[in-house]
C-alpha cells in the first residue's frame, strides 16, 4: 500500500520565527521524492510534520487523502528513519525490526517470522540475534531501514539517514535504498542538504532555503532550468555573472556585466534595466574564443586536475574563482597560472535570473 | 581490644595486596601511572585522604562493631577480666529472646525487623513511582529554564532540617491537623471522626518516601537523561503507546539508575532513625528504634552491636538479591 502526500498552504512557525513558510504541493503515490536545502532551511521541520511530531501552525498535511490534523505519529501511515538512526541498543536486531510489530500484538513466532523476511531483504540474514552495536554503520543503516519497513508503512520518511556514513558506503546505500524503494513500492519522502544524493535517487526534488520551496521538479529540470538564483548557485557548480539586463528578445538577453555584454537565455522574461544575474554551468564554459561575442577574458588562477576532470579556476568580478570544467584530453594542460586568456560559451547553456540570494559557499 | 589493633596489620596487608591486584601489568601499552599523571604531592593527599577516610572513618569502627557484638555486656572493671570473651549470645537474643521465656522466638524484635525491611520496601516503591515521571519529565520533557525551576523547587525544601521537616509532617497528619481539618472542612469527614494517620502510619511512609527523593530523582534523572530523544521518537513513530515505550525503550536505558536509587532509598530508608521516631504510631517501631535502644535504654552496646550489624548485612543482601534478580551488576550502578 502506499499514498500520496498534500502539503496544503503549509506553515510552521516556532514563536516569531517561521521554519516553514507556505508550503504547498503534492508527493505522488510511489515516488521518491526528495526535500534539498542547506541546513536550517526547514526540511526537517516539514518531515516532523508530516510524521506527526509537529502540527502545522496553518494549512493542512493530507495522506492518501485523509486530513492528518490531531492524528499523533504512532497513528499515521508514516515511518520515519532518524538521522542517527535511532535504533534500540538494549535489542537484538530482531526484536528491533519487530519492534514496531510487537507494538500491534503480533505473535513472538510472527514477528520472527516478519524479521527474518525483512532481514533478507536488506541482505542481512541470521543477524537476527546479534545485537546493534555488533553492525558496521552501512548494516545498522539498513536494519533501520528493515524497522520502519515492518509496519507496512505507507509513506516511509528518511531524515538524512546516509549523513553519517563514509563517502563511498554512502554512493553504494543510494543505490540499494533506490532498489528498496522500488520493490516495496511505497512514497519515500528524502530529506538531504547533498544535492548529489537528491539527483541520483529522486523521481523529483523540492529545493528549499529560508522555509520557502524555491523549485519543484525533476533532477534534470531543477539542474537544467533553476527557477530561482538560490537553486541555481545551490544545486551543482554554477558562475554567476551579476549585471544588468540591456537588451531582452527572442527569450534570450544580454546582460552587462563587468567582463562586458554577455547573452543567455532569459526564461523569466526579464525588461532591460532589471537587476539580473547570468549563470553558467562549469562544464558549460569554453577556453578559448568562440565563434560570436559571447566571450570574456580573465586570469588564470589555478589549473586543477581530478581525474577525468581539469578544473580552470579564472579570477572573477567576486573573490569567488569562474570555474571551467573540461574534459581531460589534454588540451587544458596548456592553462598556465598567471596567463590571460578568452573563455566563451553558447547562450543556450547559460541562466539568466533576476538578482537574489545565492547560497552560501 | 587487642585483637583490634591486630586488625590493623591485616588491613594493610590487604591494601598492598589490592595494590599489587590493580598494578598496571609490566610493559603494559598505557598513559602515565598514577603518580606521574597528578605529582607527588596530589597523589600523596589523594591516597593518605583516601586512606584516612575509607580505614579510620568507615573500616575500623565498623570492625570493631562487630567484634563489639560477640562479646557479653560487662561493666567496666570486668573487661578484659576471665568473663570477657567472645560469645553468639547477643544474636541469639535477637532470635529466641531472653533465655526462659516462654516463647519460642523473640517475636517483638523479628516482627519489628521484618516490618522494618516490609516498610522500606514500600516506601522505596512509592518513592519510584514518585519519581520517575518527575525525572521523566525534567530529562526529556522540560525545556532550559523550566526544568531548572523544577530542580530548584526540588532541593529548596532540603535546606530544611530533617528534624524540623518530621514535625512538620505531623502538624499536617496529625488528628487535629491541616489535612483533618481540609477534609472535615470539605465535609468528606464527619467533624467527630478525623483520621489518625499517625496511627495508621500514613504519616511515617510519608515523611519517609519525602525524605528520600532526591536520592531517587538525582538517578533516576542522570540516567534518563542520557536517552537519545530520538529513541523515544522512534518507539512513538512505529506505534508505541506510551507505556510501552516507557516499559521497553526508557525503563531499559534508566535500570542502573533505578537501581541505584532504589538502593539508596532502601538502605537509607532501613536505616532511619529521627523521621520513624517523630511520625510512628505510638505502637509502632522501627528495627533502628530498636538498636537505640539497646545502646542508650538498657546500655548494651554489645547487643546494640549485633543487632546493627544483623540489619546492615541483611539490607547488603536483600540488595544483592534484588540486583541479581533485575540483572544489574554493581559496577552499572557507580556510573
Amino acid at each position: 500500500m502506499s499514498a500520496n502526500v498534500e502539503l496544503d498552504h503549509v506553515t510552521i512557525r516556532f514563536a516569531d520565527f517561521t521554519a516553514v513558510d507556505d508550503a504547498h504541493l503534492r508527493i505522488e503515490e510511489g515516488e521518491f521524492f526528495s526535500f534539498l536545502g542547506p541546513s536550517g532551511c526547514g526540511k526537517t521541520t516539514i518531515l516532523r510534520t508530516i510524521s506527526g511530531f509537529l502540527e502545522p501552525t496553518e494549512g493542512s498535511v493530507r495522506i492518501g487523502g485523509r486530513d492528518m490534523a490531531g492524528v499523533g505519529p504512532n497513528k499515521r501511515p508514516t515511518a520515519l528513519i532518524f538521522q542517527n538512526l535511532a535504533l534500540f541498543p538494549l535489542m537484538s536486531v530482531a526484536d528491533n525490526i519487530a519492534f514496531g510489530l510487537e507494538v500491534r500484538g503480533a505473535s513472538r513466532a510472527d514477528r520472527r517470522r516478519r524479521a527474518d523476511e525483512l532481514l533478507s531483504l536488506i541482505a542481512l540474514p541470521n543477524h537476527g540475534d546479534k545485537m546493534v552495536s555488533a553492525l558496521s554503520g552501512g548494516q545498522k543503516q539498513r536494519v533501520a531501514i528493515a524497522r520502519a519497513l515492518a509496519v507496512e508503512p505507507e509513506v516511509l520518511l528518511l531524515d538524512e539517514p546516509l549523513s553519517a556514513l563514509d563517502l563511498r558506503l554512502r554512493q553504494h546505500m543510494r543505490t540499494e535504498l533506490r532498489t528498496i524503494q522500488r520493490r516495496v513500492g511505497i512514497t519515500f519522502i528524502y530529506i538531504t542538504h547533498d544535492q548529489g544524493e537528491a539527483l541520483t535517487m529522486s523521481d523529483r526534488v523540492a529545493v528549499m532555503s529560508n522555509g520557502v520551496i524555491q523549485q519543484v521538479g525533476s533532477g534534470p529540470e531543477v539542474y537544467n532550468n533553476p527557477a530561482t538564483a538560490f537553486v541555481a548557485s545551490f544545486v551543482g557548480e554554477n558562475n554567476a555573472f551579476f549585471g544588468k539586463v540591456a537588451r531582452a528578445e527572442n527569450g534570450h538577453a544580454m546582460l552587462e556585466t563587468s567582463f562586458g555584454p554577455l547573452r543567455g537565455r532569459n526564461p523569466k522574461g526579464l525588461k532591460p534595466g532589471e537587476e539580473a544575474i547570468l549563470f553558467v554551468r562549469p562544464e558549460g564554459l569554453l577556453l578559448g574564443a568562440g565563434n560570436d561575442a559571447n566571450q570574456f577574458e580573465s586570469e588564470i588562477l589555478a589549473n586543477e586536475l581530478e581525474g577525468s576532470m581539469v578544473h580552470v579556476r579564472l579570477a572573477g568580478a567576486t573573490p569567488k574563482a569562474i570555474t571551467v570544467s573540461l574534459t581531460n584530453d589534454g588540451s587544458a594542460v596548456a592553462a598556465r597560472p598567471g596567463a590571460r586568456l578568452k573563455a566563451s560559451f553558447d547562450p543556450d547553456r547559460a541562466t539568466i535570473l533576476p538578482k537574489g540570494p545565492l547560497a552560501d559557499e | 581490644m587487642s585483637e583490634t589493633l591486630l586488625v590493623l596489620p591485616a588491613l594493610l596487608l590487604a591494601g598492598f595486596g589490592l595494590a599489587i591486584l590493580l598494578r598496571r601489568p609490566a610493559g603494559a601499552v598505557g598513559g602515565p601511572g598514577f603518580v606521574e599523571r597528578n605529582g607527588a604531592v596530589i597523589a600523596a593527599y589523594l591516597v593518605v585522604a583516601v586512606g584516612f577516610w575509607v580505614l579510620l572513618m568507615i573500616v575500623l569502627p565498623q570492625l570493631y562493631m562487630v567484634d563489639f557484638s560477640f562479646r557479653n555486656n560487662l561493666p567496666l572493671p570486668k573487661q578484659g577480666g576471665p568473663e570477657d570473651v567472645h560469645t553468639l549470645k547477643n544474636y541469639r537474643y535477637l532470635l529466641f529472646g531472653p533465655e526462659g521465656s516462654d516463647q519460642a522466638f523473640n517475636w517483638l524484635h523479628l516482627k519489628v525487623f521484618a516490618k522494618t525491611i516490609v516498610a522500606s520496601v514500600l516506601v522505596t516503591f512509592f518513592d519510584f513511582c514518585l519519581c520517575y515521571p518527575i525525572a521523566y519529565y525534567i530529562a526529556q520533557v522540560a525545556r532550559g529554564g523550566s526544568s531548572r525551576l523544577l530542580f530548584v523547587c526540588l532541593l529548596i525544601p532540603f535546606w530544611v532540617n530533617e528534624i524540623l521537616r518530621a514535625f512538620a509532617f505531623r502538624i499536617i497528619f496529625g488528628t487535629s491537623g491541616v489535612l483533618n481539618t481540609v477534609l472535615i472542612g470539605m465535609g468528606i469527614l464527619p467533624p467527630d471522626a478525623p483520621i489518625d494517620f499517625l496511627r495508621a502510619d500514613v504519616a511515617l511512609y510519608a515523611g519517609l518516601s519525602y525524605a528520600y527523593v532526591l536520592m531517587m530523582v538525582f538517578p533516576l534523572y542522570n540516567a534518563i537523561e542520557s536517552l537519545d530523544h530520538n529513541q523515544i521518537e522512534a518507539a512513538r513513530d512505529l506505534g508505541s503507546p506510551w507505556w510501552r515505550i516507557h516499559w521497553r525503550v526508557v525503563m531499559p536505558h534508566a535500570k542502573p539508575g533505578i537501581a541505584s536509587g532504589c538502593v539508596m532509598v532502601f538502605m537509607l530508608a532501613a536505616g532511619a532513625l529521627a523521621t520513624p521516631q517523630i511520625l510512628g504510631g505510638p505502637s509502632s517501631l522501627w528495627f533502628t528504634q530498636v538498636i537505640y535502644d539497646q545502646f542508650f535504654q538498657g546500655a548494651n552496646w554489645p547487643r546494640g552491636s549485633a543487632y546493627a550489624f544483623v540489619l546492615l548485612v541483611s539490607s547488603i543482601i536483600f540488595v544483592m538479591s534484588a540486583m541479581r534478580l533485575f540483572k544489574v551488576n554493581l559496577g552499572d550502578i557507580a556510573r
